[in-house]
């Protein structure tokens, strides 16, 4: 056994960086947990509806459980690599290690395109609310939403500039709330407290599978919002006080807790709402939770969803502003990115500049691109990281064997769980070809032509061995 | 290996650098939307005209939630009939496939290249 050990307290597996000023290590897993849920949780509240347009309640249901698999097996494979490499930047710099600097930068741009519309996602949800909260309170006229999509980004990116304890904490709090209020409506609907408004035989009856096979295969697509943004955890690697035991500890928390919420979720809403207005995120159902508590009959139930869906979406946006920063900061700190947003602020000990920078591109998203699109940019970049994930524990197995280096968790199967996340990709994929063939091959155009820019101009600027930050010894076949 | 030491960036083309990946990112996910070439639009293939719930076929349970939203057989047609379209081309998919590849093929020989150097100068040869 090597001496190399990231549980060990004094030698934790972070490399120098060559920076005056760290990021600051004040976080448990309770936080991670936030991060993680807080991220996702609002995939129950609005989004993972257009599932059930695809193909209908069934097929939703299909598609919940399967990428359900897919990122159980993204939590495990995350969990066990992230556990050996506690810096900043996530699967950016496990790529960036293992795999190699190309990799590493498109692995970067997937994170930080996945949370940058993800959160544009929040804040156009958030907005809508406002506009039903005024017309529920009596306001007339149709209420802009661009004023509140605007104060939602920039209020958050100022909590996020202000320091990170504050900002996850506060995660933590909201992210509990909007949890508690699933939960609340599942006992208060469903016939465990009291009599229950579920109707799913009836719901159901004539509209079973109304596209038959194809549409379960479609389903798939907005199926992976339900937990999309659950990796995100291992963005807080460099700022949690115990990596090895946090960042698991948490991740698989967050993925068990998710699974139950989106389950919950999915027979609350199909139990409740006609699938074609459930499955219409756009002219339908925004926020299906919440239009479920509507048509419960309580107020009690409405106010609390409300808040439940405002909060859900705030502490998504929240965790998105942190781990798109994060990523961003890392890349610009390797100079994959100009340098200057490698910088910490000096007092706040956040990476200020990279938050401040990703705030327009988030307002261009919210205010310029309708929900379903902005969502499915989101998918997509997730997708292609979630193809990653398999190859990069293969090459990390293959070339730091169980012996050469202690994780603080070893995933269980390998590579059982390798092979069917990449199976569930490939079928994710098709999904995303059925509908939205031209953005998938737009996107990956794009990435090609920035990797051919990386290769060929960026990485001129790229210190060579100072990538390698991790206290690991050489990697077999090298 | 000897050591690489890279040239010092400009801020004017740092400044560059940003710009450029801003145009990309913003033309790659606009550019669709501004063609017209999103998909994913639903459309009515059958319209009913002066629709009833039945004849949009909805059952009681059905027709009286859609009611409790504040719908009429009006007013819901199309979010009741609306349908995707999932036909397509093999050629269409085969191309999917082809990009997909090319492009996983591409960032791993270049990485792999990337990364020996890398291995290189941090452990030596």
């Amino acid at each position: 056994m090597t001496d190399i050990d990231i549980t060990s307290q004094t030698m934790d597996g972070m490399g120098p960086h060559g920076t005056k000023v760290g990021l600051l290590r004040v976080l448990g897993p309770a936080h991670v947990w936030a991060l993680g849920v807080g991220i996702v949780l609002v995939g129950e509240y609005m989004g993972w509806n257009f599932s059930v347009g695809k193909g209908g309640a069934f097929a939703a249901l299909i598609a919940c459980w399967f990428a359900g698999i897919l990122y159980s097996c993204v939590a495990m494979i995350d969990s066990e690599v992230t556990s050996t490499v506690a810096s900043a930047g996530g699967q950016y710099t496990q790529a960036k290690h293992i795999i190699g600097p190309l990799m590493a930068f498109n692995v970067g741009l997937y994170l930080v395109f996945a949370y940058t519309m993800l959160e544009a996602a929040n804040a156009i949800t958030a907005g809508y609310l406002f506009s039903v909260v005024a017309s529920m309170t009596g306001h007339e006229a149709e209420l802009d939403q661009r004023p509140f999509i605007i104060l939602v980004i920039t209020f958050l990116a100022w909590l996020n500039y202000r320091g990170v304890l504050a900002t996850l904490t506060f995660n933590l709090v909201i992210t509990a709330i909007a949890f508690i209020a699933i939960i609340t409506l599942f006992l208060s609907t469903s016939g465990v407290l009291g009599g229950g408004i579920m109707e799913h035989a009836a719901l159901f009856e004539g509209h079973e599978l109304p596209y038959g096979w194809i549409g379960v295969l479609a389903a798939m697509h907005f199926g992976l919002w339900y937990y999309l943004g659950i990796e995100g955890t291992t963005q807080a690697a460099e700022e949690v006080r115990s990596p090895a035991r946090s960042l698991p500890f948490g991740t698989l928390a967050g993925i068990m807790t998710l699974l139950i919420a989106a389950t919950l979720t999915w027979f609350m809403c199909s139990g409740v709402l006609p699938w074609e207005y459930l499955g219409d995120g756009v002219s339908g159902s925004v926020a299906p939770l919440f239009d479920t508590a509507r048509l419960s009959g309580s107020t009690a139930l409405v106010w609390l969803l409300g808040f439940g869906t405002l909060f859900a979406t705030l502490a998504s946006a929240n965790g998105c502003i942190n781990d798109a920063s994060r990523a961003w900061f890392a890349m610009g700190r390797d100079k994959y990115l100009p340098g200057w947003f490698g910088a910490v602020h000096p007092k706040y000990r956040t990476p200020y500049r990279s938050i401040v920078f990703l705030v327009p591109i988030a307002l261009i998203f919210a205010l310029g691109a309708p929900l379903d699109q902005v969502i499915t940019f989101s998918i997509l970049s997730g997708l292609l990281g979630y193809t990653f994930m398999p190859l990069n524990i293969i090459l990390f197995r293959r070339k730091w064997p169980l012996d050469t280096i202690k994780r603080g968790y070893e995933h269980p199967f390998h590579p059982i769980p390798a092979f069917t996340l990449l199976g569930i990709c490939g079928v994710t994929f098709f999904a995303v070809f059925l509908g939205y063939g031209t953005q998938l091959v737009a996107m990956i155009g794009f990435y090609i032509i920035v990797s051919l820019w990386f290769h060929f101009w960026r990485y001129r600027f790229v210190n060579r061995g100072a990538q390698f930050t991790m206290p690991w010894p050489k990697p077999k076949g090298y | 290996m000897a050591h690489y030491i890279p040239p010092k960036q400009g801020k004017a083309s740092q400044l560059f650098d940003v710009v450029v990946l801003v145009v990309l990112t913003v033309g790659s996910l606009f550019v669709p939307l501004w063609l017209n070439l999103a998909g994913a639009a639903k459309t009515v293939a059958s319209p009913v005209e002066n629709p009833t719930w039945e004849a949009l076929g909805q059952n009681a349970a059905q027709a009286a939630k859609y009611e409790a939203l504040g719908f009429t057989p009006e007013t819901a047609h199309d979010l009741i009939l609306a349908r995707f379209d999932y036909s397509f081309s093999v050629g269409a998919l085969l191309v999917m496939i082809l990009v997909i590849v090319l492009y996983y093929f591409l960032i791993l020989r270049f990485s792999e290249s990337e990364y020996r150097e890398v291995i290189s100068e941090k452990f030596g040869k």
